[in-house]
């Protein structure tokens, strides 16, 4: 489903992905995991689009196509799908009409008839109980004034909406309390499917818990030095990140 | 590729400046003009035209000595945060209506049916077939009203709803009485000016404890070239009456600047109420600036008795400059003031607005509530007064005023005045300056919409608290036209 081959990419001429190669299949779940600053929500924004970021060399394919080549837009209409680590505030515009929106313009593209008012709602109904949201959330503005586990849930909900084919999700676990990360484990398995697929950046083992990957990636300095099965994260939860540090520093001829 | 931000943007407010002005087109229509220039002459001619009572040409020459005075001392004020090249008022024509069929149109029969279609092409079909449902409409083509709608149903309950100058000539006391006693031609020096030369614009009286059944309108349309428009309006609602007004006015696209002048008169007796909503899009001038009409209005209600509202709501997208100040005189006690105002300035447009409260009034209350636009290079002031006045026990004032920034060419400026005179009073004023992050931008792409939808959507976020107090109709016009002003301006 998704293919990234040699991918570097920096923000104002710092190189921060240093070649990436990472192969996603449908029905996969990939843990990124990786220490502060290694580079894994860059990895998620480069993926989405995110106008800051350069890519300087690689490429990504995404069911066929380059994805590269698309702007964001077009690749959310295409299916890709990025859960923020910091959910941005959009004053005024209640969380219905954004959704609204959004399914509308995906909608277009794949020729489908626009949903009128009523059959969003309908829509909206059932993907909030699917997260436990209150309907009185559909007409707040989006983001505003939510607490921080209310923004993350807000993303599950906009991911249950949108239906992507390729979610990634980028810290979506960082500063939840046990509830709420419950809550956004259970709508990330039931949006599992076997034509989709899943990449979860993360901290800590935390949300593997309850999200059982089937691959688990450790970046580090911008590059992908280790993968393995569920037990790498169980691993890292014990040791901490720093033997990755020392492998990852023997494995490289000395610098400096 | 991923492009860097930076450059986004800088193509993308290019894009801006080339936004679509789809009503700056010319109807060929043949004009009785009088000459450019302004003299006594020239207004005794207006007023013969008309064929005004004798007491209106009075008050015209007194007005036009008066600014004649004030031209050739402090001249045109020099305060407002706006820059423009001196006006040549002797190049203006004063005077510009469309030739007619012997006596004038008694009827909607007689119109010269390319002024119904001028209309029409506007979006204000004005033939009996097509009229808007529940909108009585006057429309007003360069210096004279050519229709008037659903005036004999409106005159059954006694609503007096017509050009002005109809009104001078078959209510002539009203007008002597209510004409410049809310905004006397001292006031500024185009109050003056348009005392001196106005043509037509609308007359509305309600009379007392009757509820306007629908809703009253105005459309101005300047076609001459060289042309002003000076138009006057004035409003009376009397004891307990209710009614609603709309504004709407457009221009062609031409390279040079037209002034544009007007004076609103709001007259509302104790439990009255007066709705006034403006949505103004003349046109803007180029993305160079040249053109584009300079829209000096003085716009100003009184809540003459106990209780009256008044309420102002305003969406200004157009004009090269925009000069104008709704204001309300609240010296009924526990009359209401409101100030809605949504103003955009995109390329290199200018806007200087804002209101006046003046609280007279034991208990009065009024509320300010300002959304500020700038986007291209276009540059947005925000000018307001609160004066509580040393009667006015427990007055209270609540003003916002927020201002968004597209882009980093274009400026955000706020002069708030408050004058507070009693100490059981209250005014508060909160106000912010945002711009439309490019984080906002890519979470919106990254859900699949747009970027000219994601702005239009911000923009309409951010103006929401002003539109829920548009009546519906205008509300969608207002939505779209933001949209409109705003295409092109992300990539």
């Amino acid at each position: 489903m998704l293919s990234i081959r040699g991918l570097c990419a920096g923000v104002e001429g710092k190189a921060i992905l240093k070649r990436i190669d990472l192969e996603v299949g449908a029905g996969e779940v990939h843990a990124v995991m990786g220490p502060n600053g290694s580079g894994k929500s860059t990895l998620a924004q480069v993926l989405a689009g995110h106008p800051a970021y350069t890519v300087t060399a690689g490429e990504v394919t995404y069911l066929g196509q380059d994805l590269l080549a698309l702007p964001p837009e077009e690749r959310a209409r295409a299916g890709v799908f990025l859960a923020f680590q910091y959910p941005v505030e959009i004053p005024g515009v209640s969380n219905a009409y954004f959704l609204k929106s959004a399914v509308n313009e995906q909608r277009a593209r794949q020729g489908l008839e626009e949903l009128d008012a009523m059959e969003f709602l309908e829509l909206l109904e059932a993907k909030l109980r699917l997260v436990e949201m209150d309907r009185s959330f559909v007409n707040r503005p989006v983001n505003e004034g939510f607490s921080g586990g209310e923004k993350k849930r807000n993303e599950i909900l906009q991911m249950a909406v949108l239906e992507p084919k390729l979610a990634i999700l980028d810290e979506t676990d960082s500063g939840l309390d046990i509830d709420a990360l419950r809550v956004v484990a259970q709508g990330v398995n039931r949006l599992r499917r076997p034509d989709n697929a899943t990449i979860l950046v993360t901290h800590y083992q935390r949300m593997l818990e309850y999200v059982e990957p089937d691959h688990v990636h450790v970046l580090f300095d911008g590059r992908i030095v280790k993968s393995g099965d569920r037990t790498l994260a169980l691993e890292l939860e014990r040791r901490g990140y720093d033997w990755i540090r020392d492998e990852a520093a023997g494995a490289r001829p000395a610098a400096v | 590729m991923t492009r860097t931000g930076k450059e986004e943007r800088t193509t993308t407010l290019e894009a801006l400046a080339d936004r679509e002005y789809p009503w700056g087109f010319v109807s060929d229509i043949e004009a009785d003009a009088l000459p450019p220039g302004l003299s006594e002459d020239v207004i005794r001619l207006i007023s013969g035209k008309k064929q005004e009572p004798e007491f209106m040409l009075q008050w015209r020459l007194r007005a036009y000595r008066h600014w004649v005075k004030l031209e050739r001392t402090a001249g045109a004020p020099k305060w407002a945060n706006v820059k423009y090249a001196p006006i040549d008022y002797q190049a203006i024509v004063y005077y510009s209506a469309p030739r007619r069929q012997g006596e004038g149109p008694a009827s909607l029969d007689e119109v010269d049916p390319k002024l119904l279609e001028t209309f029409a092409k506007l979006g204000i079909p004005l033939g009996e077939q097509q009229r808007l449902a529940g909108v009585a409409v006057d429309a007003v083509f360069d210096s004279v009203s050519v229709a008037t709608t659903f005036k004999e149903k409106l005159a059954e309950l006694g609503i007096v709803f017509c050009a002005f100058s109809e009104a001078v000539r078959d209510h002539p006391d009203l007008v002597q009485r209510y004409l410049g006693s809310v905004v006397p031609y001292t006031d500024n020096f185009y109050a003056a000016l348009n005392s001196a030369v106005f043509s037509d614009g609308s007359f509305c009286y309600i009379p007392k404890g009757v509820r306007c059944p629908m809703e009253l309108s105005t459309y101005f349309r300047i076609n001459t070239a060289g042309s002003g428009q000076f138009e006057r309006t004035l409003i009376v609602a009397e004891a307990g009456s209710e009614v609603s007004y709309l504004e709407g006015c457009t221009a062609p696209r031409r390279d040079e600047n037209q002034l544009h002048a007007a004076v609103v008169e709001l007259v509302a007796h104790e439990g009255a109420r007066i709705k006034y909503s403006t949505v103004q899009n003349w046109y803007a001038g180029d993305a160079e600036g040249r053109g584009g009409i300079f829209n000096f209005v003085t716009k100003r209600g009184l809540c003459a008795g106990r209780g009256a509202r008044i309420s102002w709501t305003q969406v200004e997208t157009g004009s090269a400059i925009t000069w104008k100040y709704p204001s309300v005189i609240l010296r009924g006690d526990d009359s209401v003031g409101e100030f809605y105002s949504v103003a955009l300035t995109a390329n290199r447009q200018q806007a200087d607005t804002g209101t006046k409260m003046i609280h007279i009034g034991r208990n009065t209350r009024s509320t300010i509530i300002s959304k500020g636009i700038s986007a291209g290079r276009g540059n947005n002031t925000y000018r307001g007064l609160v004066k509580i006045l040393p009667r006015a026990d427990h007055a209270r004032n609540y003003t916002q005023c927020d201002s968004l920034l597209l882009g980093d060419r274009c400026g955000a400026h706020t002069f708030p005045y408050i004058e507070v005179g009693n100490a059981s009073s209250t005014a508060e004023h909160e106000a912010s300056t945002s711009k439309i992050s490019d984080e906002q931008l890519f979470y919106c792409k990254q859900r699949g919409i747009s970027g000219d939808n994601a702005v239009s959507m911000i923009v309409n976020g951010f103006c929401k608290e002003v539109f829920r107090n548009l009546p519906m109709e205008f509300a969608v016009e207002a939505t779209k036209l933001l949209g409109v002003s705003l295409e092109g301006s992300v990539g």
